[in-house]
C-alpha cells in the first residue's frame, strides 16, 4: 500500500495555534504540565523576588543612603519575603513533586489531577492579586502602595490604626487565597503517594523524594491551615469587629505570633524537606552508590516531621513568654539538629567510597552540604534563647535563614534543574553554562551572605532601610551588596542556560545519568500517560536491577 | 588543590581583617558589638555564647574534614575502569554512634543553655533597685522613673553598678502602639516591647559611659531612625541629674513670645513642658529638653539648626516620622526655637 498518495484535507493541525497552545496549558490537568506551569510560575517571581532584594541591598550599600525611601524599602522587604515564601519557594517545589511523584511511583497521574490544576490556579492568582495591590490599593505612591507590614505582620501593625487603606487586606487575601492552594495540592500528594504506587512498591520500597514529599505535604496540611485561620481572624478584626488582635480592645499582639509561627516554623520544614529530597536522589546517582541508611533516613524525615511542629515559639524568645517556656522550646529546637544531623552523616556515607562524578547537579548538592552545615550550626546557636536575644532579629538572622533558604534550598533546587532538565525538555543542558552559573553564584552567595553575619554580631537590626555610621557596619553592608550582582549574574545565566538548551540543546535520551528510579525508564519528555505498561518493581531501584540482573538490589534490601 | 584551598581561606582572612581594621569607628570603639558585654545579664549571655561556638565550631571541623575528604578522595579518577563502586547499604552501628553522639552533645548544650536562662530571667529584685518604666511610641521612647517622679525620654539615665554598690536597674517594658524592642547589645539581650503585654528585663552596667542601641522589632515607617542610647553615671552624677530633671521648666520674659507661640498651637497636644499648661503625653517630654544631646530618638544631634529644622520640616530629618511639619512663619521658628532652648 502506498500512504503517499494520500492527501489529507488540512495541514493546519500540523502546527497548533498559539491560542490552541495555550488553551491547551490553561486547561491542562496533566501532573507534568502542571508542574511545568508551577515551576515557570516561580521562576518568574523568583526574578520579581530578586529585584526587589537587590533594591534593598542598593538602598543599604552606604548608611544615609536616599536611593529609596523608608515607605518603599518597608514594601521592599514584606514583598521579599511574601514573594520568595509563599510565590517561589512553595510553588516552584510542588511544581517537582507534582512532575515527578507520579513518574516515580509508577503512576499516571496523581490521585485527583482537577484539584491538582485548581491547586496551581489558586496559587497562581494568589501571587497576581498581591502584586494587584501596587495598583489596586491606595492609588500610585512610591512602589504603588504594596503592603508594608513585614512578612510576618506581627499585630497591631496590620489592624486599621495602624495601616490603613487597602494594602494589607491584599496581603492577607492573597495569602488566603493561596493558602487554599497550597492545602489541596498538598492533599492530592499525600493521596498519590499513599494509593498511586504501581506493584510492588511498598512503602519502605519508595524512593527517598517519595517519603520527603509524603512528609513535606502532610506539614502543609498541618501549618498552612493555622495560618489560614490566622487571616480570616485578621480579617474580622479589620472589618467586623473582632478583636483578636486588637491590642486597644483588650486581645493579644502575641496570639497572633503564635498563629503565625505555628504556621512559619513548620513552613521552613516544608521547605527543606524537598531540597533533601533532591539531595537524596541526586547524590546517589553521582556517587554511583545506593543511599546509606535508607530506613533511618525515612525515620529521621518523620522525626523531623514532628519535631518541627512543637519548635515554633523559638521565634518568639524574646517576647517575654517566661523562663520555664523558653526553656522548653530551647529543647525542642537543640532536638530537631539530632536527625537534620543525621541526613548530613547519611549523605556523606553514601559518597563515601562511591565515584563521584563532578556533574552541575552533583556540585550544587556538595555546596548545599557544606552550606546546610554551617546553617544548621547558626541554627544551633540560636536555638540557645540567651545568644538568641542578642542575635534574633539582627542582621545575623537574616544571614542565617538565607543561608538555609538560598544556601540550602535553592542550591538544590539548582541541582534539581539540572539533574531534570533532561527528563523534563528531553534535552541536554549545556555544562559549561552550568558550571559557570554555579560559580558565579557561589561566589555571589558567598560574600552576600557570609559577610551579612557580621553586622549582626556588631548589634544591627533587620528590616531598617538606613543605619548610623561609625558603627562598624559600612564595609560589611558594601561587600553583602556587591556579592548581590555575582548571584544576579548566576541567575542569568542559568535563565540563558535553560532556554539555550531547550531550543538549541542536545537529545538526551531517556536515562542521561544511568540512574536507578523509574522516571529514567520512559522517554525524555515523558508521554501524558507515562508508562506504556505500569511497571512491577522490587526493590528501591527498580532500574538498578534491570542494569545489574546477576547483583540486583532486592537481594540485600 | 589543598595549597590553593590554603591559599584562598588565607586571603579571605586576611581581607576580613584589613575591612575590619579599615572601618571607622566613630567615638564608640566598642559600639553595638555582642562581643563587648558591659553588663551582668550580657556577660552570662557572652559566655554561654563562648562555649556554644566552641562546640558548634568543633562539629564544623569534623563534618567539614569529613566532606572535604570525601569529595577529594571519593572523586571519579581520570583511569576509572567503569565499574560500579560496591553497593553499601548502611550499618546499624555507625548509624547508631552518629545518632547517641549528637544526643549527647544537645543534651550539654541544653543544660548551660537552661542554666542561663534562669540566671537572667529568674535574678532577684534587689531592693535599692532604681525602677524605670520604658514604653515604645512611633517611633521614640519614654521613660518614666516613678520614684523620683522624673519623665524623659530616649536617653535612659543610670547609675553605675559596681561590686561595692551594686544598683542594677529594672526595667517594665510596656508599648503606647505597635511592637517594638529595646536592645542594647552592650548591657542585656533584646526584649520586646507589646502592647497589652508588659515584659520586664534588668542591667547593671559595670562602667560608665555612653552605650549605643536601637529598637529591633519593626515598628512601622521609621524603625530605623528609633535610635537609643543608654548614659551610665557614676551614682553621684546620676543623683544630680535626677535632681536636675525634678525641677519644673523655668520661665523668663525674654522668651515670652516663643512660649506664647508654643502653647497656642498644636504642640502642646503632644508635649509637655512642666509647670506650663503644655501636658501633652503624645510626644516627648520636653521640659528639660536641652538636657539632652540629640533629638528625634537619636536622630540628630540637638543644636539650634537641627531643632529649627525639626520643627520646620521633620521629614528632612526622619521622613515618616509623626511629628507634623508646624507651617510657622520664619520669625515665629526663631522665637520658638528661643524658647526651647531654654528649656534646660
Amino acid at each position: 500500500m502506498s500512504t503517499e498518495s494520500i492527501a489529507w484535507p488540512t495541514t493546519t493541525a500540523a502546527s497548533p495555534s498559539f491560542v490552541d497552545h495555550l488553551h491547551k496549558w490553561v486547561t491542562t490537568v496533566d501532573h507534568k504540565r502542571l508542574g511545568i506551569l508551577y515551576i515557570v510560575y516561580a521562576l518568574i517571581f523568583l526574578v520579581i523576588g530578586g529585584v526587589e532584594a537587590t533594591v534593598m541591598r542598593i538602598q543599604l550599600i552606604r548608611p544615609h543612603n536616599n536611593f529609596v525611601s523608608p515607605q518603599v524599602f518597608n514594601r521592599m522587604f514584606t514583598m521579599h519575603g511574601t514573594t520568595m515564601i509563599f510565590f517561589v519557594a512553595m510553588p516552584i517545589l510542588f511544581g517537582f513533586a507534582n512532575y515527578l511523584i507520579p513518574l516515580m511511583i509508577g503512576a499516571r497521574d496523581m490521585a485527583f489531577p482537577r484539584l491538582n490544576a485548581f491547586g496551581f490556579w489558586m496559587t497562581a492568582f494568589g501571587g497576581l492579586l498581591l502584586y494587584f495591590s501596587l495598583i489596586g490599593a491606595n492609588g500610585l505612591y512610591g512602589a504603588g502602595n504594596a503592603p508594608d507590614v513585614g512578612w510576618f505582620a506581627y499585630a497591631p501593625l496590620t489592624s486599621q490604626t495602624f495601616s490603613v487603606g487597602h494594602s494589607t487586606d491584599f496581603w492577607t487575601l492573597a495569602l488566603l487565597v493561596s493558602g487554599f492552594g497550597s492545602i489541596s495540592t498538598a492533599v492530592n500528594i499525600v493521596a498519590t503517594v499513599l494509593c498511586m504506587r504501581c506493584p510492588g512498591m511498598t512503602l519502605a520500597k519508595m524512593p527517598l523524594f517519595a517519603w520527603l514529599n509524603l512528609v513535606m505535604a502532610g506539614l502543609v496540611i498541618l501549618a498552612v491551615s493555622p495560618l489560614t485561620a490566622a487571616q480570616i481572624m485578621l480579617l474580622l478584626d479589620r472589618y467586623l469587629g473582632a478583636h483578636f488582635f486588637d491590642t486597644q480592645a483588650g486581645g493579644s499582639a502575641v496570639i497572633w505570633m503564635h498563629f503565625f509561627w505555628i504556621f512559619g516554623h513548620p513552613e521552613v520544614y516544608v521547605l527543606v524537606l524537598p531540597a533533601f529530597a533532591f539531595a537524596s536522589e541526586i547524590i546517589p546517582v553521582f556517587s554511583r552508590k545506593a543511599i546509606f541508611g535508607y530506613p533511618v533516613m525515612v525515620g529521621a524525615t518523620v522525626a523531623i516531621g514532628f519535631i518541627s511542629m512543637s519548635v515554633w515559639a523559638h521565634h518568639m524568645f524574646t517576647v517575654g513568654m517566661g523562663a520555664n517556656a523558653n526553656t522548653f522550646f530551647v529543647l525542642s529546637t537543640m532536638a530537631i539538629a539530632v536527625p537534620t544531623g543525621i541526613k548530613i552523616f547519611n549523605w556523606l556515607a553514601t559518597m563515601w567510597g562511591g565515584k563521584i562524578e563532578f556533574k552541575t547537579p552533583m556540585l550544587f548538592c556538595i555546596a548545599f552540604l557544606f552550606q546546610f552545615l554551617i546553617a544548621g550550626l547558626t541554627g544551633v546557636m540560636m536555638s540557645a534563647a540567651p545568644f538568641d536575644w542578642q542575635l534574633g532579629n539582627s542582621y545575623f538572622v537574616v544571614a542565617h535563614f538565607h543561608y538555609v533558604i538560598v544556601g540550602g534550598i535553592l542550591f538544590t533546587l539548582f541541582a534539581a534543574f539540572y539533574y531534570w532538565f533532561p527528563k523534563m525538555s528531553g534535552k541536554m543542558y549545556s555544562e559549561i553554562l552550568g558550571k559557570l552559573h554555579f560559580w558565579l553564584f557561589l561566589i555571589g552567595f558567598h560574600l552576600t551572605f557570609d559577610f551579612m553575619h557580621v553586622p549582626g554580631l556588631l548589634g544591627m537590626p533587620r528590616r531598617i532601610y538606613t543605619y548610623e555610621p561609625g558603627r562598624g557596619w559600612d564595609s560589611w553592608n558594601l561587600i553583602v551588596t556587591i556579592g548581590v550582582f555575582f548571584q544576579a549574574a548566576g541567575i542569568l545565566v542559568f535563565l540563558g542556560n535553560l532556554l539555550w538548551s531547550y531550543y538549541r540543546g542536545k537529545d538526551a535520551g531517556s536515562d542521561p545519568w544511568d540512574a536507578w528510579t523509574l522516571e529514567w525508564s520512559t522517554n525524555s519528555p515523558p508521554p501524558a500517560y507515562n508508562f506504556a505498561s505500569i511497571p512491577v518493581i522490587k526493590s528501591r531501584r527498580p532500574l538498578w536491577d534491570l542494569k545489574h540482573p546477576d547483583d540486583p538490589d532486592w537481594k540485600y534490601e | 588543590m589543598s595549597r590553593f584551598l590554603a591559599q584562598t581561606i588565607g586571603l579571605l582572612f586576611w581581607s576580613a581583617a584589613a575591612v575590619w581594621a579599615s572601618e571607622p569607628k566613630g567615638s564608640f570603639p566598642d559600639g553595638t558589638n555582642i562581643f563587648a558585654p558591659a553588663s551582668t545579664p550580657a556577660k552570662s549571655i557572652f559566655g554561654l555564647s563562648l562555649f556554644v561556638l566552641a562546640v558548634t565550631g568543633a562539629i564544623f571541623l569534623v563534618v567539614f574534614a569529613l566532606l572535604l575528604y570525601c569529595v577529594v578522595k571519593f572523586r571519579k579518577r581520570k583511569n576509572d575502569d567503569g565499574r560500579e563502586p560496591p553497593q553499601v547499604y548502611g550499618s546499624n552501628q555507625v548509624e547508631l554512634a552518629w545518632t547517641v553522639i549528637p544526643v549527647l552533645i544537645v543534651v550539654a548544650l541544653f543544660m548551660a543553655t537552661a542554666r542561663v536562662i534562669a540566671d537572667v530571667q529568674k535574678a532577684a529584685r534587689p531592693d535599692n533597685a532604681i525602677e524605670v518604666i520604658a514604653i515604645g511610641h512611633q517611633f521614640w521612647w519614654e521613660y518614666r522613673y516613678p520614684a523620683f517622679g522624673v519623665v524623659t525620654a530616649n536617653e535612659l539615665h543610670v547609675p553605675v553598678s559596681d561590686a561595692h554598690h551594686p544598683t542594677p536597674t529594672f526595667m517594665k517594658l510596656l508599648s503606647a502602639d505597635t511592637d517594638h524592642s529595646f536592645w542594647i547589645p552592650r548591657l542585656a539581650g533584646k526584649t520586646d516591647l507589646i502592647p497589652n503585654h508588659p515584659n520586664s528585663m534588668w542591667i547593671d552596667p559595670h562602667e560608665t559611659g555612653i552605650y549605643l542601641g536601637q529598637c529591633a522589632q519593626y515598628c512601622g515607617t521609621q524603625h530605623a531612625k528609633m535610635l537609643l542610647r543608654v548614659y551610665v553615671q557614676s551614682q553621684d552624677e546620676f543623683a544630680r541629674w535626677i535632681q536636675e530633671q525634678r525641677q519644673q521648666a523655668t520661665v523668663g520674659n525674654a522668651v515670652s513670645q516663643g512660649q506664647r507661640i508654643f502653647e497656642t498651637t498644636a504642640c502642646i497636644n503632644c508635649h509637655t513642658v512642666a509647670g506650663t499648661v503644655a501636658n501633652g503625653r503624645f510626644g516627648p517630654d520636653l521640659t528639660h529638653l536641652m538636657s539632652r544631646d540629640t533629638i528625634a530618638a537619636g536622630a540628630a544631634k540637638n543644636t539650634p539648626e537641627n531643632l529649627r529644622q525639626w520643627i520646620l520640616n521633620p521629614a528632612a530629618i526622619k521622613p515618616g516620622s509623626l511629628m507634623p511639619a508646624m507651617q510657622l512663619s520664619d520669625p515665629e521658628l526663631d522665637a520658638l526655637t528661643t524658647y526651647l532652648e531654654t528649656l534646660r
